[in-house]
């Protein structure tokens, strides 16, 4: 394992100039994520914990502050590298799922590797993860045609399929039904047993509970950053083998 | 579906615009084979005598002027090869018209008074009977020879040979009958009746005057000097010193084909400009299209950045998405277009014309080419605002 974090965000600020009403979002935000941990980011809505997010998953750039991602400064990184470090370092689940409508599961969860280089076997690398996380009999299904629940578990598989270092989940139960957001609970829990790093925000502190640690987000400041003392265990698994 | 149906919409314009330009590109390949091709077939080798200067602006016959200038004896001054060489055949033509009348039918037709030698320059023989013969035009027999259309509009089923016809006062005997050949260009050769030329100019019209000489040179002959040695012969004849003072006009047939070719391909220039217009309309409207796609799919675009696309690779997406649009609407066009051509086709072939159905390779492969160039033209816009979208806003869009 690297000697270095692979979260590693020093004195960050992110500050929103919206046809000149500027609104900084984020101030002066420090924190570090070892390679296996699994965090809440915890914060009510407005907080800026979701921009963190997006700064973290390189979907958005700091205005100001630095920020290494598993060693790289994204400062000094290109669109198309933090592009290509998304695909293959990076798996995000949102919300609202964010799958393509009249599209099949399958083509679903392969979407990530049509941008990959890597473009080998991509029907059984993406049949194999959806088997894995239970939803083998769903292949074919188009991905209007299935629950919340299972829309959440290919969003999940989709995440999974280039192998990252850590999964981003926004919100990731929020949408769904409580035995359906304790499977996906389950899922991530088990996924970072295996060793992924899992980033999870989250307005609840019921699932943020779920994590080995919260950092929590007030007024776009951390204003607490401790380990879960009584670790939630979301139950026994029939999903993931 | 809503999609589909909107995208079937979309593709419409460039669907019109490029079935258009097909069927005017064929259309006018058709017309202009009609008038090109028969003439060409048997309008090499021929110099056309016309009275009067056509460097006096527009055809006399056009301002109802009679120019009486061209007469018997020039034609035979042109057979006579001391005077033109290389000369197969000269026709003298009057052409009047008049009404036709046997057995209380009439019909009014085209009257062709010509010399005996008129299959050496007319793509036409004899169906039934005989032509007329030399001595019957110096002696300005009474003797006709008709084309199909008259023996149907006049006799019906009955054999006309031998038939005795009242044209205007006098009575001619059919003689023979010309084998059916359609119409060429505005011309129908079928309905008309062939008379010994003296006949026609004495005793139906009552002048000394010809329309045209039709001179044809044996094959490969030099056309433009005989051209320069019908003009001599003919100043000779008349009298005449200077060019400029030409009471006649002689175009060689190759003349007047790259005349009719330069005009025809002129108008279906412009004619496939104006429908390649429609396709600029097409493109406008494949592009607000995209626009509202790009819209409608902000999250999808955010989405796919999430996962790895880069900018690149979304604008390639969406204009794969534009060319592919354009390219069906383009092949949609060209079907519709090479069927609807041959239609007209199939109408002229029953209106009796000799059509030709050309539908030009390289027509079709510039309508792809187009259509994939409209695409990408159009396209652009839409697939750059795509893939300038910031991934976090597209995300966070509504």
């Amino acid at each position: 394992m690297a000697d270095y974090p692979l979260i590693d965000v020093r004195h960050l600020n992110k500050i929103y100039d919206n046809e000149g009403v500027i609104t900084q979002v984020l101030f002066d935000i420090n924190l570090k994520i070892k390679s296996g941990e699994f965090v809440s980011i915890m914060g009510p809505s407005g907080s800026g914990k979701s921009t963190l997010m997006h700064i973290l998953g390189l979907l958005d750039r700091p205005t100001s502050g630095e920020y290494f991602f598993n060693g790289h400064n994204i400062n000094e990184l290109s669109d198309n590298q933090l592009a290509n470090l998304r695909n293959q370092s990076i798996g995000f689940v949102f919300q609202s799922f964010n799958l393509l409508p009249r599209t099949t599961v399958l083509d679903n969860v392969k979407l990530p590797l049509l941008y990959s280089r890597d473009k080998r076997k991509m029907d059984e690398r993406a049949r194999e993860v959806l088997e894995n996380i239970g939803l083998g009999h769903r292949l074919y299904y188009l991905s209007n045609q299935i629950s919340g629940g299972e829309k959440q578990r290919v969003a999940i598989a989709r995440a999974l399929v280039n192998n990252p270092q850590v999964i981003f989940a926004d919100e990731p139960t929020g949408n769904l039904d409580s035995k359906s957001g304790i499977q996906v609970m389950q899922i991530l829990q088990a996924l970072n047993d295996k060793g992924t790093t899992i980033i999870l925000v989250t307005h609840e502190t019921f699932t943020a509970e779920h994590a080995q640690r919260i950092v929590k987000i007030y007024d776009g400041r951390l204003v607490s950053d401790e380990p879960v003392v009584n670790r939630r265990i979301a139950k026994e698994n029939e999903f993931l083998k | 579906m809503s999609n589909k149906v909107r995208s079937f919409l979309t593709m419409l314009g460039i669907v019109i615009g490029v079935a258009a330009v097909i069927i005017i590109i064929s259309i006018g390949n058709g017309a202009q084979s009609l008038i090109l091709d028969q003439l060409k077939s048997f309008g090499k080798d021929l110099v056309i005598v016309l009275p009067g200067n056509s460097d006096e602006g527009p055809p006399s016959e056009a301002m109802g002027i009679t120019i009486t200038t061209l007469k018997y004896n020039d034609a035979e001054a042109l057979s006579k090869p001391n005077n033109v060489a290389n000369v197969k055949a000269v026709v003298a033509y009057y052409q009047t018209s008049a009404n036709v009348i046997w057995r209380g039918n009439s019909y009014e037709t085209a009257i062709n008074g010509v010399t005996a030698n008129y299959f050496d320059v007319e793509d036409s023989s004899i169906d039934k009977g005989r032509f007329f013969t030399n001595e019957e035009v110096n002696s300005a027999a009474h003797v006709a020879v008709l084309g199909s259309v008259v023996v149907d509009e006049l006799f019906g089923d009955v054999d006309p040979i031998g038939q005795r016809l009242r044209i205007k006062n006098q009575t001619v005997e059919v003689i023979g009958v010309l084998k059916s050949r359609g119409k060429v260009g505005m011309q129908d050769y079928d309905d008309q009746i062939l008379v010994p030329v003296v006949f026609a100019q004495k005793m139906i019209a009552g002048v000394d005057y010809l329309s045209s000489i039709r001179v044809k040179l044996v094959p490969n002959a030099d056309a433009d000097r005989a051209v320069l040695e019908i003009e001599e012969t003919l100043r000779e004849q008349h009298n005449i010193l200077k060019k400029e003072d030409d009471d006649f006009s002689v175009h060689s047939f190759q003349d007047v084909l790259d005349t009719i070719t330069r005009i025809t391909n002129t108008i279906n220039y412009f004619l496939a400009t104006m429908a390649g217009l429609s396709l600029v309309v097409g493109g406008i409207g494949i592009m607000n299209i995209m626009l509202v796609s790009v819209t409608e799919r902000t999250r999808e675009i955010g989405l796919r950045k999430a996962i790895g696309a880069t900018n690149g690779q979304i604008l390639r997406q969406f204009l794969l998405e534009s060319v592919c649009l354009t390219l069906i609407g383009g092949s949609i066009g060209i079907i519709s277009g090479i069927l609807i051509s041959y239609l007209a086709a199939v109408v002229a072939h029953l209106l009796r014309y000799q059509w030709d159905f050309v539908i030009s390779i390289p027509a079709l492969l510039i309508a792809v080419l187009i259509s994939i160039a409209i695409g990408i033209i159009f396209g652009l816009y839409p697939a750059r605002r795509a893939s300038n979208l910031e991934p976090v806003d597209a995300l966070r869009y509504e």
